[in-house]
């Protein structure tokens, strides 16, 4: 092996780097937000009494699931235009994540809502609690408690993959990486630096979103 | 003229769908056998080896897919490889998938209640032969949802090969998108294709999962 590593270049870029990650970071927390209130009213379509709705609600979750995010984003990328809808890659890479992340979130939170006995929303309304403050209280909250760990893993893999909408020139970590990586040629030290990058990223959301739950789940467990 | 998007152009992304299909299951044979090894270490009475294990799986499941791949593919050259792109996605997704299916796999060998492996050593049985005759096979019960799970996600992840270059199906669906100028229809027909190739195995997981859950 006769290869000098040379990490200058890429420390260099540091302002680029950063711009990324504050890209990432963007891209994928818009999309968390979005994509679980998007999931939350698929969800309720999904275990609502109508068939129709529940087909719907079916076939979007299972398309959705079974087709990798690479496709989604290009579908939204370049094939919305055909349809008269032009996005920037910022937009389309928000969009697709968006619609992916909903699915998934639909499924993890039936779950959660689907672990609440129904004992629990009779002892509501036996206490004459409006149905609105039932659902609020009684069944979602403590259902996205249940569900919170497998939330955040969700959304941890969606902050590591809105690495692949850098394909669609969406200006975040890994586009810049690549952009540098062509000015520069350091492909080697570049990527081991992404790798970590994302390996410190991944941790800080973990945390963030342990801080968010613990502040927002804090009331009295059982 | 531009091609219009039928039944031709359908073929040539079946073609291209082909090595997603040769890909994935190369990855999971190969990223299997590794896996096995990441969880026996996983779960082994040595504490670096744990440790060590712990730490591989860590870095997979914390850095993007398409990272891996690019790291792969461009750092085997520079330890003197010369590797064409099918070697590089064979060990990177390899690598992938040994991490993932080895966390998986921990999780399903701890999940054999202690008393079995007890039992096995209480009857002299030594490790080699706890682990294939009575622990592994039970583990591979408990691991069978979540392992086949996995591998709709890697088929998924395959799609990134197309950005290193691979004609598979989703560069498939590029090429094609770039010579009918109809990416809704091509992308739309590729989303399908997937869709198709993952279902049955989504299907079959949720009922093997279903089945599991009744039997407890």
């Amino acid at each position: 092996m006769n290869y000098t590593f040379d990490f200058a270049p890429v420390f260099a870029a540091w302002p680029t780097l950063l711009e990324g990650v504050i890209g990432t970071l963007r891209m994928s927390s818009i999309s968390m937000v979005f994509g679980l209130s998007l999931g939350i009213v698929f969800m309720m379509m999904r275990m609502s009494k109508l068939p129709a709705l529940r087909t719907i609600a079916i076939s979007y979750i299972e398309l959705i699931r079974n087709t990798p995010i690479l496709v989604q984003v290009f579908f939204v990328f370049f094939g919305m235009p055909a349809i008269g809808v032009r996005l920037s890659g910022e937009q389309a890479a928000i969009l697709a994540m968006t619609l992916n992340c909903a699915a998934y979130a639909a499924e993890i939170v039936r779950g959660g809502v689907q672990s609440i006995r129904p004992g629990q929303i009779e002892a509501g309304r036996a206490l004459g609690m409006h149905s609105t403050d039932i659902y609020r209280f009684i069944v979602f909250r403590p259902a996205i408690r249940a569900v919170y760990p497998a939330l955040c893993s969700q959304f941890i893999l969606l902050m590591l993959n809105s690495s692949l909408v850098s394909s669609v020139s969406a200006e975040e970590l890994t586009y810049f990486a690549q952009t540098l990586d062509a000015q520069t040629f350091r492909s080697f030290e570049i990527y081991l630096t992404l790798g970590v990058i994302y390996l410190v990223l991944s941790q800080f959301v973990s945390v963030a979103l342990g801080i968010i739950g613990r502040v927002y789940f804090s009331y009295p467990a059982k | 003229m531009i091609r219009q998007f039928g039944w031709n152009e359908f073929l040539f992304l079946l073609e291209g769908a082909r090595w997603t299909v040769v890909l994935s299951l190369l990855a999971f044979t190969v990223g299997g056998a590794l896996g096995l090894t990441v969880a026996l270490g996983r779960t082994s009475k040595w504490k670096p080896l744990r440790i060590l294990m712990a730490t591989y799986i860590q870095i997979f499941q914390g850095t993007p897919l398409l990272i891996q791949l690019f790291f792969v593919y461009f750092g085997l050259p520079l330890l003197g490889f010369k590797v064409d792109v099918w070697v590089a996605l064979t060990i990177g997704l390899s690598l992938h998938t040994s991490a993932f299916l080895g966390e998986i796999w921990r999780g399903s060998i701890q999940a054999v209640p202690d008393g079995q492996s007890e039992a096995a050593r209480a009857l002299g049985i030594g490790y080699m032969h706890r682990m294939v005759d009575v622990v592994l096979p039970q583990a591979f019960r408990i691991g069978l949802p979540a392992t086949i799970s996995f591998l709709v996600n890697l088929i998924k992840g395959t799609a990134l090969a197309a950005l290193l270059g691979l004609t598979e199906l989703t560069r498939s669906g590029q090429l094609m998108a770039n010579i009918t100028f109809q990416p809704l229809q091509v992308y739309g027909a590729v989303a399908l294709i997937y869709f198709f190739i993952c279902v049955p195995l989504t299907y079959c997981s949720a009922r093997i999962e279903r089945r599991l859950n009744a039997a407890r």
